[in-house]
């Protein structure tokens, strides 16, 4: 019985997630009394597998030049061999850009059971049951999955990352399918979101705005507060969509990763998409009219109150105590 | 060309207080608001834009029961041509990878040169129907797409991945492509739409007329059976400010100065 996890890799270097996956994986494992493994898939992988025994006790690296840069198709390929030769009762592949594009095809091929935005698992009575974040994480649910094997998809930034060192076992796994023809997608390259403004990551003091905002012409206010404490403005995804401000003042797992010394989160529901991207600040204040929203789970202080409200009155106050 | 566009009712549930009914397994659903699953919003936009540019017909499909007819009128009154309403009746209990299997029966019946989806159903935060669907049909899909252009046999699709940057990718046709939000800018549905859209064709399917047995579908479809939905417990909480606004906001603005944030 064994756990194993998809690594994943990006421009030569492995995702933080492939960590968090490992750490979660081992607990598993341990009480299936199973085994974890890690699976890497690439080009030219050695040095990303080696560098991974020190976090799992076996590591499977398939190289392969099609493997190159990813694509559901020729993953599915290798794994679904893989996945047949080793019989793993749960398969984990992080829910991401990668895995939201390979797993579920892989769960139809497989005739397995999967689930998406996992947080926590448990095996019992020889069944895998895991726990998922559902309506904005404002629920959780807790779901039985048939093995044959498991299909879980990892929330990302949630689960602790261990810094156990061990030396694991590098196992080679032959690819010697076609991988280059039959193929009905094509990967065409990379556009890395560029930068032409301010880097939001190098800002000390952020004020993050969220689709509790409302109207674009409500942004004034909030712009004039930021500016008055000398914080950079940024926001949710939603404020981004809508226009409002530029995909590179984005905060979230498809935005910018922030790490000030404070956030002042306004009008933001704190899906962990976005709490992926600024949990890590030093200091966070949420003003929310909701009680329930889940950023005061994450927030040191919260007000729960209207934002309109509070920006002005705070915006005064603060200015009161620097002169 | 024709395009099919998935559709989800959901509840909205950004703002509201969610219950958990006795049952437990489901929410309390009488005081909430109704909405398009966001990301599906922009995938319906993309149809339109297309068919402007390429002619086509553009048809909504959804599963649900007959209140989401109402979004489906929304759809059609923002300029879809058609509708088709697959009925939930004997699909409680199904997980996302059955509806994509309900979804793949109607496809197989009719003929589509794209299926459009959201990424995700905001409801569950399940993110498989797209990809799945494609895999039952043998076609190709693309997972979080932003942009997208139709070519001669092919289309070229930019989807986001984390950090924000682009995979510029090329699918063969026909394909399932799953758009993520913020791509194209949602229209509304104008006064003249919604009076086009009474007498527009909504076509009602349920399982049986798409071929499918009881068994394959619900809970003994499913490989995954949910146990039961639960306010997450939090392990540390923000300390919440008390009083009027004015207090709210001078112990906060204490705590900033004491704790020398600024
Ligand atoms: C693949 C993927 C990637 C994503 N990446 C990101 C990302 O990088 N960053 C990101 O932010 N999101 C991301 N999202 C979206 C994410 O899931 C949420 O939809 C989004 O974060 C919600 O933004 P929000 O909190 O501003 O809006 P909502 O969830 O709508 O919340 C609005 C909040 O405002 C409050 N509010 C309303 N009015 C007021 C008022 N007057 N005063 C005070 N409070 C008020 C409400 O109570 C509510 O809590 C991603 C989603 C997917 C599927």
């Amino acid at each position: 019985m064994s756990v194993t996890v998809l690594a994943e890799h990006r421009q030569g270097t492995i995702r933080d997630v492939t960590y968090e996956m490992l750490a979660a994986g081992r607990r598993l494992a341990h009480e299936m009394d199973g085994e974890l493994e890690a699976v890497i898939l690439g080009d030219d992988c050695e040095a990303m597998a080696s560098e991974l025994t020190r976090h799992a006790p076996r590591v499977v690296c398939g190289c392969h030049p099609a493997l190159r840069y990813f694509s559901y198709e020729t993953y599915q390929h290798v794994l679904l061999k893989l996945i047949k030769e080793r019989k793993p009762a749960v398969f984990m592949l992080a829910d991401s850009a990668l895995g939201a594009d390979l797993g579920p095809s892989l769960a139809v091929k497989l005739d397995a059971g999967i689930v998406s935005d996992v947080v926590d698992f448990h095996w019992t009575d020889n069944e895998l049951v895991v726990s998922r974040g559902m309506y904005g994480g404002k629920l959780n649910a807790d779901l039985s999955v048939k093995h044959s094997p498991a299909i879980v998809m990892v929330r990302q930034s949630f689960f602790r990352p261990e810094p156990i060192k061990i030396k694991g076992e590098l196992v080679h796994y032959e690819v010697n399918a076609d991988l280059e023809t039959g193929l009905q997608t094509r990967h065409l390259g990379i556009e890395e979101l560029s930068i032409s403004g301010i880097d939001i990551t190098k800002a000390d003091i952020l004020v993050g705005v969220g689709r509790g905002v409302k109207e674009e012409k409500n942004l004034e206010p909030v712009q004039e507060f930021a500016d008055s404490i000398g914080a950079v403005l940024v926001g949710s995804r939603p404020v981004v969509d809508a226009g409002w401000l530029p995909k590179e003042r984005q905060v979230g797992s498809s935005g910018k990763t922030v790490k000030p010394k404070l956030y002042i989160a306004l009008g933001i529901s704190g899906a962990f998409q976005h709490i992926a991207g600024m949990k890590g600040a030093d200091t966070i204040i949420a003003v929310n009219k909701d009680p329930n929203a889940p950023i005061f789970a994450v927030a040191d202080y919260g007000i729960v109150d209207d934002l309109h409200k509070v920006v002005p009155v705070l915006r005064k106050r603060l200015q009161e105590m620097k002169s | 060309m024709k395009v099919a566009v998935c559709v989800k009712r959901i509840p909205d549930t950004a703002e509201s207080e969610i219950k958990v009914d006795d049952t437990g397994k489901d929410i309390i659903k009488d005081k909430l608001a109704f909405i398009i699953n966001e990301p599906d919003n922009y995938a319906l936009e993309e149809a339109l834009i297309l068919r402007e540019k390429s002619g086509g017909t553009v048809v909504l499909v959804s599963i649900g029961s007959k209140e989401t007819e109402e979004v489906l009128r929304i759809g059609l009154a923002k300029g879809a041509d058609e509708a088709v309403r697959i009925d939930n009746a004997g699909l409680a209990g199904s997980d996302a990878i059955v509806l994509a299997g309900v979804l793949a029966a109607y496809f197989r019946k009719e003929q589509f040169d794209l299926v459009f989806t959201g990424c995700i159903a905001q409801d569950t935060q399940d993110s498989q129907v797209g990809p799945a669907l494609a895999q039952f049909l043998g076609w190709p899909h693309a997972m979080y797409a932003i942009r997208f252009e139709n070519k001669d046999n092919e289309v070229v699709v930019r989807r986001e991945l984390e950090g924000g940057s682009l995979e510029v990718k090329k699918l063969n046709r026909p394909c399932v492509v799953s758009f993520q939000t913020g791509g194209n800018a949602p229209r509304y549905a104008s006064i003249l739409g919604i009076r086009q859209a009474r007498t527009k064709p909504l076509e009602r399917l349920d399982i049986a007329s798409l071929g499918l047995e009881q068994d394959e579908v619900g809970d003994t479809g499913s490989k995954t059976r949910l146990i039961k939905l639960y306010v997450p417990e939090v392990s540390s909480a923000a300390e919440i400010l008390q009083g009027t606004v004015d207090e709210k906001v001078s112990k906060i603005a204490t705590i900033i100065k004491e704790k020398g944030l600024l």
